[in-house]
């Protein structure tokens, strides 16, 4: 279950993950960090962000024009 | 994400368009690599100082000489010729109009994007040659700021991996 959620609907980029970064920082290592978001573009960017990072995407899904992102901290 | 700080990848941006269009590619290029554990410097000169006065509302678009803005309108798409860019009034028309579709599609306005470069711990430097050359004082930029020249801008880009001019 997350641990912390992020409403980032009907922003776009780079918001989504700006927004992320800065709730990721506040929280502990392992920690989960549930982000919806309606910009298509964050498919591809939140899985770069965690590629780079190291943060983990443990989980996603759609649901209409809504993306949701499971993020654990590293 | 801490034990990955030693060798972490750094980026420099040069940045030197005061304009409120050519103000989101150096701001959202900086912010998001921040947020990707990216060392990130930002050196601004000439008209890129814009970018670093306290109030920002003084940035516009311009639509003179430039045939790729087409702006959505009424289902379409309007450009507009050099002849009527020119007018009075018709930079800050299009400048309102820019400002409310920003803002209808969710896209960052640009002072929130420098707020989250100054979070993010994005280096900034000013060119103390442009501040010299436009008789710009130091009291009109934010706080924070380093002051340099082309040499502070070298030492940075040097070791960064990738180096961008805006």
């Amino acid at each position: 279950m997350a641990n912390q959620e992020l409403n980032a609907e009907g922003l776009n980029c780079p918001l989504p993950i700006i927004k992320a970064k800065k709730a990721l920082k506040g929280m502990d290592v392992g920690d989960v960090l549930s982000i919806r978001a309606t910009d298509p573009g964050s498919v591809a960017d939140f899985a770069a962000f965690c590629n780079q990072t190291g943060n983990e995407l443990v989980a996603q899904s759609q649901d209409g024009d809504v993306f949701t992102y499971e993020i654990k901290r590293a | 994400m801490l034990d990955q700080m030693d060798n972490a990848k750094s980026m420099s941006i040069i940045v030197t368009k005061g304009t409120l269009d050519w103000a989101y590619p150096p701001f959202i290029l900086a912010t998001t690599a921040a947020a990707m554990d990216v060392e990130v410097t930002m050196f601004f000169t000439f008209y890129g100082l814009q970018l670093l006065k306290k109030d920002l509302d003084h940035l516009k678009i311009s639509t003179l000489g430039n045939p790729g803005m087409e702006m959505p309108m009424m289902g379409g798409h309007m450009s507009m010729p050099n002849m009527v860019s020119m007018l009075p009034g018709v930079d800050r028309a299009a400048t309102t109009m820019m400002k409310n579709l920003i803002k209808k599609k969710g896209v960052a306005s640009i002072p929130d994007l420098r707020e989250a470069a100054v979070d993010l711990e994005v280096n900034m430097i000013a060119c103390q040659m442009t501040l010299d050359l436009f008789e710009l004082s130091q009291d009109d930029l934010i706080d924070g700021l380093e002051i340099g020249g082309a040499a502070t801008y070298m030492e940075n880009a040097l070791k960064s991996d990738i180096n961008l001019y805006i």
